[in-house]
Order: C-alpha cells, then structure tokens, then sequence
C-alpha cells in the first residue's frame, strides 16, 4: 500500500466571514490576498510536503485550483518541480494536471517529462478534467470540457511515445511540429485519476486501466463506484485489484482527542466552495448527469436555494454539519491510538492500495501540523503498513493497474461490497 | 396555449424542426438563447395576418448538429433552409441569440431577406460595457435580468411554460449549445461589423429597451452605424423583452415597419 499526504494549501487568514459574505470560496476578491502573506504560506506548505516525506510518507499529494483562497496552489507543475528537486523518495503525485483548462497538451507533456526527469523517475502525472468552476477562471468552454480532456490525454500519450518530429490536426488542438525534447524517464508514467464518483469518469479510468483516487467521498457510494469500475474492467477484460483504486481520508492526529476534535474544525471553516448563486455551467456535467439532477432535486430545492446570511447562524449550521462528518468518519480525528481503528475500518471497507491522508486545514498552526506528522510517522504509518499487508493491500507498483487476470469463469469478483461499506 | 404545428425538414445529412403558426405573408422568427418562450400575445396578434416560420436552434430540446460550430454554421444551415423551402425573400424577426443569426445571414446574402427586425440583438462586441454572461448563472435568474421589472410583466412566471425539471433540462440543452456556439468570444462576432457594413436595400429595425440589462446601448449604435439607413425604436421602462414588457407599442412599430 502507498501512503500520501495532502492538504488544500489554504489562504487561511482570510476572514470566514468575507467567505460567508461571498457565499463561499470560488470568486471571493482577492484584495484579500497579500503577497508577503502569500510568501510566507507558499515555503511553510512545500516545507511540509518535505516534512511528510522524511517522516516516512510515500506520496507528496498536489492538486491546483483557481480564483479562490480555499487552494493556493495555482500552477501545480510548479510546486511539483519544486519538491522533484529537493525531495529525494516519496513520489510526487499530481492529482492532476487540469488538462482542458491548460489548453496546451505538447506544453503539458514536455512540462510533466521534465518534473519526471528532474525527481528521477518519481512523478505520477494525474490528470483531470478540471472542477467545474476552473473553466469560468481560465475561460475554458465547459460544453466541450470532456472533449478537450479526451484529446489532449490521447495527445499527451502520443507525444510522450511517437517519435518526433509529427504534425498533428485535431479538434480542438492543432501543432505544425511535435517533437519534444523531453521525455518521461519513467518507461510508462502512471497515470492516476481523482474524482468524487461521477460514473462517467470512473469507467473512463477503468477503460484505460488507470487507478482511481476517489476524494473523500462517503463510503457506501465509492464501494458502489469501485463495483462500477470492476465491471468496466471486466469489459475491458482484466480484473480489479487495490492497485486500481485509491481513496482520501481527512484526518487529524493530535496529542489529545480534544485538540484533534478542535483542529479537525479547519475543514469547514468558511463552508461552501462554490456560492449558489453561480449556478451550474452549461455542459460541464453529461446529458444523463443533468436529467438526473432535474429530476431527483431540482424541483426539490431550486426554490429555497439560498444561503445564510448571519455569521453566527452559519457557523453554527457548520458546526454542526462538522459533528455529522465527524459521526460519519468523514473526518476522523483523534491521537494515534483511537485513529487507528477507525482507518483500519475504512482499509478493510474499500481495500484501496493507495491511501491518502487529507492534513488540517483552515487557520491551523504551522507547529499543530508538525506535530501531526510526528505523530504520524512515528505511531499511526507503521501501524497503517501492517493493516495494508494484513489486507493484501496491493500498490500500483507491485502490480500494474489493468494486468490482472479475470478468474477462469471470465467474471469479475468483486473487491468490496456495498453492505459492508453501510 | 400554443398553436405552433411541428415539422421536420432535412437539410444535407441533417434535420432542423421548424415550429409553424398562422397563415399569410411568411415571416422568420428566430427564439432568443433560452429556446422559444411560451404562446405570448404578440405571437397570437402577428399570427392573425402572417404565417411565423420559427427554427428550433438544433441541440435545444434535441439532437444537435455536431458539426455547426458557430452562430455563423448555424445562420448558412437557415439561408440553406430557406433557399429549399423557397421562402427567400422573406421578413424576418430575430430575438436577442435570434437577432444575431439573421444579422450574420443579413451579412452574407442581403437578398435573402425582405425587411429585417432585429430585437436587441447580440453578434456586436459593445464599445462600452459587456453582454450579460448567462453562463455562470442559473437560468431562471437569468429570465429574472431580462425584463426590467418582473412584477409589471403579466404571466411572467411562466413566460417559459410552468417551472418543472423538463423545463430546467430544456433550458440547460439550450445553454449548453449557447456554449458550443458562442462561450469565446461571448456573444459576438468580431467580423460582424465589418460584414453588414456591405448590407444596402433591407430596411432594418432594431428595437431595445433603455433598461436592457443584458444588451448594452453600444451594441446597439453599433449596429445603427454598421448597416446603412438602419433604424431604431427605443421603449421607456423597458428590458431586454419589449416583446413582453410593452406588447402593444412592440406590435405597433413592428407592424408599421412591417407594412
């Protein structure tokens, strides 16, 4: 099992109540951003991805958002460049690389061959197709999202094993001349895919056999997703094993469970990421994804759609969603003794080989994060390892994703069942 | 209620739905970005004396035509309808999205219209201010924007036919397609001005209300300047739907212009 680490890298000392003004994260001015803040925050975050390596994590988890302060990692090849040079073990891993929204597959196929060449072969260039929000900050014609994801990932495939010099006439990208000098070191880059359980995608990445990293999402619907892409790979005629599929736990390790419970509350500070008043964007979820929205929920709550106005009132609606997400182990929280138990469950539940551990967030002390990964390193990763043998827990580099064999009677079996995630 | 009948015609490899109603002097409407609205007054009043020709934007409420990549594809798929319908010349009435397509066929065959009204019609980048971006909004709040005072217009809350998923789904499809045809550059042609500065012999009516939220004036002088002897007819207290928030002073000047 491979063990990540990852936070939003959040500009935490906005005011929540500018986010509640603002209804949520996406959109808020940024005469709330201040550079020598910025600064600060930018070497205190890739500090910490050093930090999570050297107490023994195996994965240095990115991910890019824009326009917001709930993510300041806005061009994510950079931070990833940066940790390539000066980690040296734990794999860099890119979840992902928003390939509509960059516009220009050649120049992401060069940028991730140099991040890979440069960690020395340790890059996992996950690619996305970009939340919905990040089309409007980049201009990215969001009916044609899935499109231009399609393209430019075959594109990037062809660019990174078609010798060059080619020409290349597509739908939406066009080049004269490919012929990038620089390559993946790594033979076949590993591609993985993040998503919080749209079905489109989940048979997308088990189409291509790339694992996918489901983020957060609650347990019984990614079991069902898991059963989804079994099936899908069973079509595509392999068998699903935990290297196909990863998951994001939040979690907080504290030396008391008071504390822990205390900093656990940086995961809904300011609420929402997207206001409603935005809407939804045209084209961005399929056909069957809208039916299915108009049908289930928009006659139900398009009328009330507001969102609380008072601070107090939605602080306190907060806090109590937070004790919900806390009931439900959405967010766990705890010292190493009582998390592992918990985490024990979730492995057992959905057998993933890769488990990522979603860190504090919101206005969290640099020092209290530190301390996590102490704790982390020392009492709750050796202990995770075991759980990950125990459950026969493969990686995607003890067994690549897609080669398993279907059993003799050419049915799939199933790696988790929806019951036992209930 | 509507008295629309359905017909299908095949264009090349494709079909486009025309919506038809009355009887008399054919005359071209063209619905706006939102898809058709509901039976309105000034439909029932016009089609007493003309026979309305109005065109289903295809990928609202149906298939699409995957190939049409532009508001521009989309104006040569019409004149190609109306060169095999033998309707050339004909009137023609464009709303908003609809006012740009008849301004983009106004462009590139002149003779293929008798007179043309244009109500409030994007397809010119504003000099001053932007064309509302309904994009990043929900639609119902985007109907909300186009008339300046929601309460003064009668049956507004159901100018789309009554509130239901089919009409959330049908309102999405239509977006959808607005982004494949015009997200960059929003709502415009930057080659447009250009083009129907060649346009002589059709009279031309533009119509805009002084409180149009989602077409700004600039656009509309634009278009005052582009087309040569064109004209238009502002309405006090009015948004972006005269059609609507004044029926009687928008059938009035249509009908004289028409006449």
């Amino acid at each position: 099992m491979q063990i990540g680490y990852f936070v939003e890298q959040q500009y935490s000392p906005v005011p929540e109540e500018a986010i509640f003004k603002n209804g949520g994260f996406f959109g808020l001015p940024n005469e709330h951003f201040d550079p020598a803040v910025g600064a600060k925050l930018y070497h205190r975050y890739i500090g910490e991805y050093l930090e999570a390596e050297r107490v023994g994590f195996d994965l240095m988890v990115l991910n890019e958002h824009h326009a917001n302060p709930a993510c300041m990692s806005n061009v994510i090849s950079i931070e990833a460049s940066i940790l390539a040079y000066n980690s040296t073990k734990a794999r860099i891993v890119m979840l992902g690389s928003p390939l509509p929204i960059l516009k220009n597959p050649l120049r992401a196929a060069e940028e991730l061959a140099m991040i890979d060449m440069i960690s020395g072969g340790r890059l996992v260039p996950g690619i996305i197709r970009g939340a919905a929000w990040e089309q409007v900050a980049s201009n990215t014609n969001p009916a044609f999202n899935r499109e231009l994801f399609d393209e430019a990932h075959d594109f990037l495939i062809k660019a990174w094993t078609t010798p060059g010099p080619w020409r290349y006439e597509g739908k939406h990208f066009h080049y004269r001349f490919v012929n990038p000098w620089a390559k993946p070191l790594q033979k076949k880059p590993p591609i993985w895919i993040p998503g919080v359980i749209s079905p489109e995608t989940v048979i997308w990445a088990a189409e291509h056999g790339y694992p996918y990293v489901a983020l957060a999402t609650e347990l019984q619907a990614t079991a069902h997703m898991w059963n989804l892409y079994g099936e899908t790979a069973q079509k595509a005629g392999y068998q699903v094993g935990p290297e196909n599929f990863g998951y994001f736990q939040k979690l907080i390790v504290a030396d008391s469970e008071e504390e822990a419970y205390e900093l656990g509350k940086g995961h809904i500070y300011g609420g929402s990421f997207t206001p409603t008043r935005f809407g939804t964007l045209p084209g961005y979820n399929s056909k069957d994804a809208v039916r299915n929205y108009a049908t289930k929920f928009y006659a139900a709550v398009s009328p009330k759609m507001t969102h609380q106005e008072d601070k107090e009132e939605q602080r306190k609606a907060l806090l109590a969603h937070y004790d919900k997400l806390h009931a439900s182990g959405h967010i766990i929280t705890g010292t190493p003794k009582t998390v592992l138990p918990k985490l024990r469950k979730v492995l057992e539940t959905l057998r993933p080989g890769i488990l990522t551990i979603w860190g504090p967030e919101g206005p969290v002390p640099p020092e209290k994060t530190l301390r996590m990964m102490e704790l982390m390193g020392k009492d709750v990763l050796p202990v995770l390892r075991e759980f990950g043998k125990e459950f026969d827990l493969t990686d995607p580099f003890q067994k690549e994703p897609g080669t398993r064999p279907l059993p003799a009677s050419g049915k799939w079996e199933p790696l988790v069942t929806a019951q036992a995630a209930a | 209620m509507s008295d629309w009948s359905e017909r299908r015609v095949r264009v090349g490899d494709d079909e486009i739905t025309l919506l038809e109603a009355g009887s008399g002097k054919p005359l071209l409407v063209f619905h706006d970005e939102l898809g058709p609205t509901s039976w309105q007054r000034w439909h029932g009043e016009l089609a007493k004396t003309r026979r309305l020709i109005m065109p289903l934007i295809p990928g609202f409420k149906g298939e699409r035509i995957g190939w049409i990549r532009s508001v521009r594809d989309l104006a040569a798929v019409y004149s190609h309808v109306l060169r095999q319908e033998r309707l050339a010349p004909i009137d023609v009435l464009g709303f908003s999205l609809g006012g740009w397509i008849a301004a983009e066929m106004l462009a590139a065959n002149p003779g293929q219209f008798g007179k043309a009204a244009l109500v409030a019609p994007f397809g010119i980048k504003p000099s001053e201010g932007f064309i509302m971006d309904f994009f990043p909004m929900a639609a119902a709040d985007y109907v909300k924007h186009s008339v300046a005072d929601v309460e003064a217009v009668e049956g507004f809350a159901t100018l789309y036919g009554p509130a239901s998923p089919e009409q959330y789904e049908n309102w999405e499809d239509a977006r959808t397609e607005c982004a494949r045809l015009a997200w960059e550059p929003y709502m415009h042609n930057q080659s447009l001005e250009g083009l129907l500065r060649g346009v002589s012999d059709v009279p031309v009516l533009l119509f805009w209300g002084e409180k149009d939220a989602i077409l700004p004036e600039s656009a509309v002088q634009a278009y005052l300047r582009s087309i040569s002897g064109s004209r238009v007819h502002i309405f006090k207290e009015c948004g972006h739907r005269p059609e609507v928030e004044h029926p009687q002073e928008f059938l009035a000047a249509l009908n004289r212009f028409f006449a």
